[in-house]
């Protein structure tokens, strides 16, 4: 891009300049958004929207890590972690907004729901105790979501289908570098490998919600969109031991569950606070762009 | 109208670099999927996201609309196209040249995906040369850098740091 000067590139007539307000607010632009025959538009919306809200909160807390981390290396990790995920979240809530009863744009469903109305699973909503933690809760958050996401490459929402494609790789390397840290500080020094076990302990009574099934996984799978998340529960405990093999901690039991709570958008306190600040700016300027 | 026709429009959109690399153009990066030009004289550009989350995407899609209205093509289109996935396999020849000649290791191959991806936890053997002196000893400092899409190495030899685009 080239402009004769400085003014005129911050001029209106160049907003195109700018990532923000380049009018391009639609991360699914150009792409065939019709749904598949058989799938029910209530069902596939619904289902995304558990899925974007997972990693957008998810991404929200992560983000609250930078000017925290413990070296700057993992500053920079964990803010392009936050990113990839709210690159899958915004994916998910322009398919879940599209496909739903009354079309919504992906920043009315990020900004403008209060607590109740958030579809994600508790696990994520949880404030940050030390970097242990933060990376025993990514480590299950990316083995959990990348074993739905390899599963949901079959989808028969072929939107869902490619956003999972693109996410199981980005959730790869996430799950790497959380495995990476679990195994360092469980394997390290006497006090590592405390904070290390303490870590999984405040993790261990979100773990059952993620492989329960509520109605909105049961719908979505019937109809062959979604993936069944119990039937990701051996995969996930297979991976959860072999890194906390390596790492000499115990790895959390999961009990199977039946009941759900943060997909009905029953919440743990710690939600709201949170989206005060994620929505903050949205509220206060309702008409502005970005 | 300076120039019409669907070869000045390619010629164009594949002249666009990227915003993050930009000793890539768009073409190179793999990222730019199609030109094309409707009955209406419209022109269609395709283009895929290297990351769900990357930031450039935006300034792409607006510097590849700018560039073909400044090339006299009034109707402009630029589509996104998820599927299949970006990998970096598509990186062409030329550009993992630029990548090295700018202190950027070029990835090696994807992995190949289908079924349960598996979960390595011993450090990846270095198959990364330094971009500097070419020494195959260099070791990774971070899987993360200044975006998403580099790793941070440094070299065992000659001790420089540098950045390696991460084979996804």
């Amino acid at each position: 891009m080239s402009f004769d000067n400085a003014y005129e590139a911050l001029t209106e007539q160049n907003d195109a300049r700018w990532a923000f307000g380049t009018g391009f607010d639609d991360p699914l632009a150009g792409v065939d958004t019709a749904l598949p025959p058989g799938v029910d538009a209530a069902v596939l919306s619904g289902y995304c929207l558990a899925l974007a809200d997972d990693a957008l909160i998810a991404s929200q807390r992560l983000a609250e890590w930078v000017t925290r981390a413990p070296e700057l290396e993992d500053e920079v990790a964990l803010a392009n972690i936050a990113l990839d995920l709210l690159g899958q979240a915004r994916l998910l809530l322009a398919r879940a907004g599209r496909t739903g009863e009354a079309v919504r744009d992906e920043d009315e469903l990020a900004y403008f729901r209060d607590a109740h109305e958030f579809r994600n699973v508790r696990l994520v909503e949880q404030p940050h105790g030390d970097f242990a933690e933060t990376v025993a809760r990514l480590l299950v958050l990316s083995s959990w979501r990348l074993a739905l996401f390899t599963r949901l490459t079959s989808s028969e929402d072929p939107v869902l289908a490619a956003i999972a494609a693109k996410g199981a790789k980005e959730l790869a390397y996430h799950r790497d570098y959380a495995a990476q840290w679990v195994v360092r500080l469980g394997d390290g020094t006497a006090e590592s490998h405390r904070r290390m076990r303490a870590g999984f302990d405040e993790v261990r009574p979100f773990l059952a919600e993620l492989f329960a099934v509520g109605d909105v996984e049961r719908a979505a799978t019937a109809q062959g969109v979604g993936a069944d998340p119990a039937a990701a529960l051996d995969e996930v405990t297979a991976v959860l031991e072999q890194v906390c093999s390596a790492a000499t901690v115990d790895a959390p039991p999961i009990a199977p569950a039946t009941e759900v709570s943060g997909r009905v958008g029953e919440h743990t306190a710690h939600l709201a606070p949170l989206l005060a600040e994620l929505q903050g700016v949205a509220r206060a300027h309702p008409e502005g762009t970005w | 109208m300076t120039a019409t026709g669907l070869p000045r429009a390619r010629e164009i959109a594949e002249a666009v670099t990227d915003p993050e690399l930009p000793m890539l153009t768009l073409a190179d990066l793999g990222v730019l999927r199609g030109v094309e030009l409707t009955g209406d004289g419209t022109v269609v550009v395709t283009l895929t996201p290297t990351y769900s989350g990357c930031p450039a995407m935006a300034e792409m899609r607006a510097d590849v609309h700018r560039g073909l209205t400044a090339g006299g093509f009034e109707r402009v289109r630029v589509r996104t196209a998820l599927d299949p996935p970006w990998t970096t396999d598509w990186i062409s020849p030329r550009g993992r040249h630029r990548l090295a000649e700018h202190g950027i290791a070029p990835p090696g191959t994807a992995p190949a995906r289908g079924g349960p991806v598996p979960l390595r936890l011993e450090p990846p053997r270095a198959q990364v040369r330094c971009p500097r002196c070419g020494s195959p000893r260099t070791e990774e400092l971070s899987r993360f850098s200044a975006t998403a899409c580099k790793a941070l190495r440094r070299c065992t030899d000659c001790a420089e740091p540098f950045e390696h685009v991460k084979e996804i």
